[in-house]
């Protein structure tokens, strides 16, 4: 239950660096795909129950568990709200950004 | 060893002698025996692969792509409606890099329900990245199915071989089929340098942003681009060999030519019999057949055009509809501000598997020797007007 190492995005200067193929140079760890979000699960801690049910079911991989307590990694949380409508007690809140 | 077999067998021949390790393959008439004879061969081991049976040709070579990608030499073969279906999955294997080697039997397309020669089918998919042999023998077939591998999988690009409905896939010749041995040492083991591995796993062919696709059709251009070079060189070693030399256009009494045609497939060898009967009619009559036509052999049929003073005729077995014939189309466009003034017509004949006879060459010969260019509209040749 760590927390995900977050690398940098892969840069292909020129066509000499691409591979032949369409195909994947990293992992879904070079893929930030967190700029997709348009709205934020916030976790309430005070209602939180500590299940891990959230963790379980976040399709992205992008909550983990700090101090046995889910924390959402908003570098890859695309926002797909999968974890509060999950969440037993409801203590996750879908919250639109403002940018 | 000599043998005399049809069109169709030459394929698998080649598919056996180029040791195809996965065919997945439909049957469509006039393609079947292609499909039947591997069968038998993966059935009783004379070939060691793996053959997958599928419920169309979209599965067919959907299955021929993960086989190739896995690092598996792959065949299969089709015809017209197989190969339209296939459509989809052409450009997946031509982008994805693929060396898929395929026989397409050309037969013209419906409605109008036909099983007869029409090169339509195939020059639907011209565009789609694949390079495209047509052949107009039966030993051509298997030469060119063993080259076609190695071409292929030098370039990661996939071949189709294109066989006249009837007048070659059914057609039986005596055909000189190669030893095992000598045909392994002209065609190593496929080893790709990417492929599907639990050691390096990779995801193919996934969501690629405009940052990037642009780039690989640059890469897949410049790669094909080597292709009539690379024909030409591994024909010249094939020739050693073998004996028999697989060249881009395959020239007859050119040199000399006052009119040229240009044609495709088996009409190219009924196109040499009209010369020979042209000549001794007074008439200086050429050949050229085209053997690779994607990727365009700009250069060797420039070569072999030369020089200005000649009158070119293109017979075509096809029609692009509201345009005209595609071989005059591509013709005129490569000789275009190459050779000076050249008048070049277009004739369209034998659609739907309608005999392209002499006596219809004799009729081409006097139109284009008397027509005045510049000629865009199509002139039809063996149609009821």
């Amino acid at each position: 239950m760590s927390k995900k190492k977050t690398l940098e995005k892969i840069v292909l200067a020129t066509e000499r660096d691409f591979p032949i193929m369409p195909m994947s140079l990293g992992t879904m760890h070079h893929n930030r795909t967190g700029a997709w979000r348009n709205i934020r699960p916030v976790i309430d801690k005070e209602k939180c129950i500590q299940c891990g049910i959230c963790w379980k079911f976040c399709p992205d991989v992008a909550i983990y568990v700090e101090n046995e307590y889910p924390v959402v990694d908003y570098v890859y949380c695309k926002g797909c709200g999968i974890c509060a409508e999950e969440c037993p007690v409801k203590c996750i809140a879908m919250v639109e950004e403002e940018k | 060893m000599k043998k005399v077999i049809m069109g169709n067998h030459a394929l698998s021949y080649g598919a056996q002698l180029g040791r195809a390790q996965v065919v997945a393959a439909y049957p469509i008439t006039p393609q079947t025996q292609v499909v039947e004879l591997l069968s038998e061969m993966c059935a009783d081991k004379s070939l060691d692969a793996k053959f997958i049976k599928v419920e169309s040709e979209h599965s067919a070579m959907a299955a021929c792509l993960g086989a190739s990608l896995a690092g598996a030499r792959t065949f299969t073969a089709t015809s017209s409606h197989g190969l339209a279906l296939m459509h989809e999955l052409l450009h997946w294997a031509a982008i994805g890099r693929l060396p898929v080697v395929m026989g397409n039997i050309n037969r013209a397309m419906a409605p109008g329900w036909s099983i007869w020669s029409d090169q339509n089918d195939s020059l639907s998919q011209r565009d789609t990245g694949w390079m495209q042999y047509y052949c107009a023998s039966n030993q051509e077939v298997l030469d060119t199915t063993i080259q076609a591998f190695k071409v292929s999988e030098a370039l990661s690009v996939p071949g189709m071989i294109m066989l006249d409905a009837f007048t070659l896939s059914h057609t039986y010749e005596v055909v000189d089929i190669p030893e095992q041995e000598k045909v392994d040492a002209f065609l190593p083991p496929f080893r790709p340098k990417l492929r599907l591995s639990s050691e390096d796993p990779r995801a193919f062919g996934g969501l690629t942003s405009p940052e990037h696709y642009f780039e690989l059709r640059y890469k897949q251009q410049k790669d094909i681009e080597k292709a009539p070079a690379l024909v030409a060189e591994t024909g010249k070693e094939y020739e050693k060999l073998f004996g028999r030399r697989l060249e881009l256009i395959e020239g007859y009494k050119n040199e000399d030519a006052e009119l040229l045609f240009i044609t495709a497939g088996t009409t190219g060898y009924t196109a040499r019999v009209a010369v020979d009967a042209l000549r001794e009619e007074g008439v200086k009559a050429g050949n050229l057949r085209f053997r690779l036509f994607r990727p365009f052999p700009f250069a060797e049929l420039r070569r072999l055009v030369g020089r200005s003073g000649r009158r070119v005729a293109v017979v075509d077995r096809n029609l692009s509809s509201g345009c005209n014939g595609i071989f005059f189309q591509e013709v005129k466009s490569a000789l275009y501000g190459h050779v000076d003034g050249m008048p070049i017509f277009g004739y369209v004949s034998g659609l739907g598997g309608r005999d392209i006879a002499l006596e219809h060459f004799r009729e081409i010969a006097a139109d284009a020797l008397k027509r005045q260019p510049p000629a865009e509209e199509i002139v039809w040749i063996g149609v009821r007007k």
